[in-house]
């Protein structure tokens, strides 16, 4: 999944791309450096995407990044569920590059 | 006398008065002629389109304008089969610009496949890396990657998502459906996607995994995710790039891992002997 997000936001000049392997290595790295935008899948080890998103949340320096959440989950529950957790943005899988692109430019309000 | 006088008077008066009358009546014979004349003019001037009378000096004018705005017409006319022209050429950009980002995301999902399934050569992460592909690029919620056991003629699971081991039948080469694409080394879709019930001897979809002609095992898909309803064009290049990558990756890792194996073995025993 993260090489398809690479991939994709590397088309966008300018960009620049931090990756991080699950939920704990996601929140360091969002201690240490300031970031305009998250895309997380849900399903992941040690610190699942629905949990990062409302440490997110609570974090007063940190809460209006906007979050685009990836999953397998297309059920309108779960689509509730994250955007009630502070999610703005649901992508179902299976994920196509112009979908992230997309939701980028839109979030970065990139043109 | 007087009488005399009197009736010379009256013949003189009378005289005057048929003369004054004589005029009057030449007089009203000209009016009359006069309102004729009038009426006759008036009656033309009616007839004129702008009612002004200057027929003969309005013509030229009117013949230049009536050509100008013809020739506005056309210059219109043609302005508009230009906008039309420009209308449909854009309409043509936009299609093939969905058309370019449709291909864009096709290939960028086969580079990735592509990419990742040769990142490694540890069999387990080769497994890892199909298992999301099917997953993230095609959309499976269940299935599962065989390997073909040539020595007894039957294909073991290695990799399953979404159902459990127990569950899938045991396959053998050549039989039934799953057997048979084994046996065939062709692709086998199911033909109504929607009607489609899950029966673990029967997938939607099953792909062999190819070296050339040689068949090394198969993937095999029972359901898509609820999200997903039909396969894309770019599902069928992924299949085909998965039958091809998918099996070389794997063949690669277990011949990386049998050579590893054996070469810490060799070290083993030469360590042995030297010390």
């Amino acid at each position: 999944m993260r090489q398809l997000l690479v991939f994709a936001l590397k088309r966008l000049r300018g960009v620049v791309i931090s990756e991080a392997s699950n939920g704990v290595e996601g929140l360091k790295k969002l201690t240490s450096d300031k970031y305009d935008l998250i895309f997380t899948d849900i399903n992941m080890p040690v610190m699942d995407g629905l949990k990062l998103v409302s440490l997110v949340r609570k974090d007063t320096n940190q809460k209006s990044i906007p979050i685009v959440v990836i999953t397998t989950e297309g059920a309108e529950e779960d689509r509730n569920r994250a955007f009630a957790l502070g999610a703005t943005e649901y992508i179902t899988k299976p994920v196509q590059s112009t979908q992230v692109l997309s939701a980028a430019r839109r979030l970065l309000e990139i043109k | 006398m007087s009488e005399l006088n009197e009736d010379k008077n009256s013949a003189k008066r009378a005289e005057e008065f048929l003369q004054v009358f004589k005029k009057g009546a030449e007089f009203t014979q000209e009016l009359l002629k006069e309102n004729e004349r009038l009426r006759y003019q008036l009656l033309r001037v009616k007839e004129l389109p702008d009612g002004n009378g200057a027929e003969s000096v309005a013509a030229p004018k009117l013949a230049l304008l009536q050509k100008k705005i013809k020739e506005l017409e056309e210059e219109k006319q043609e302005i508009l089969d230009r906008v039309k022209e420009v209308e449909e050429e854009n309409f043509d950009f936009a299609n093939r610009y969905v058309v370019i980002e449709s291909e864009n995301n096709m290939l960028a999902n086969l580079y990735i496949a592509s990419y990742q399934l040769h990142s490694t050569l540890d069999f387990r992460e080769v497994l890892q890396v199909i298992t999301e592909i099917i997953i993230n690029l095609i959309g499976a919620e269940e299935f599962a990657i065989l390997l073909l056991d040539e020595k007894v003629g039957q294909f073991q699971t290695v990799a399953q998502e979404g159902i459990e081991l127990e569950r899938l039948p045991t396959i053998e080469l050549g039989k039934g459906i799953i057997g048979s694409v084994g046996d065939t080394g062709e692709s086998y879709f199911v033909d109504d996607l929607e009607s489609y019930s899950l029966d673990y001897d029967h997938p939607m979809v099953c792909i062999p995994l190819k070296i050339k002609e040689h068949v090394i095992g198969v993937i095999v898909i029972y359901k898509l995710l609820e999200q997903k309803s039909r396969f894309a064009d770019v599902d069928y290049e992924l299949f085909t790039l998965l039958a091809g990558h998918a099996a070389t990756a794997i063949f690669s890792s277990r011949l990386y891992s049998d050579s590893e194996r054996k070469l810490s073995t060799i070290q083993g025993f030469i360590d042995l002997l030297t010390k």
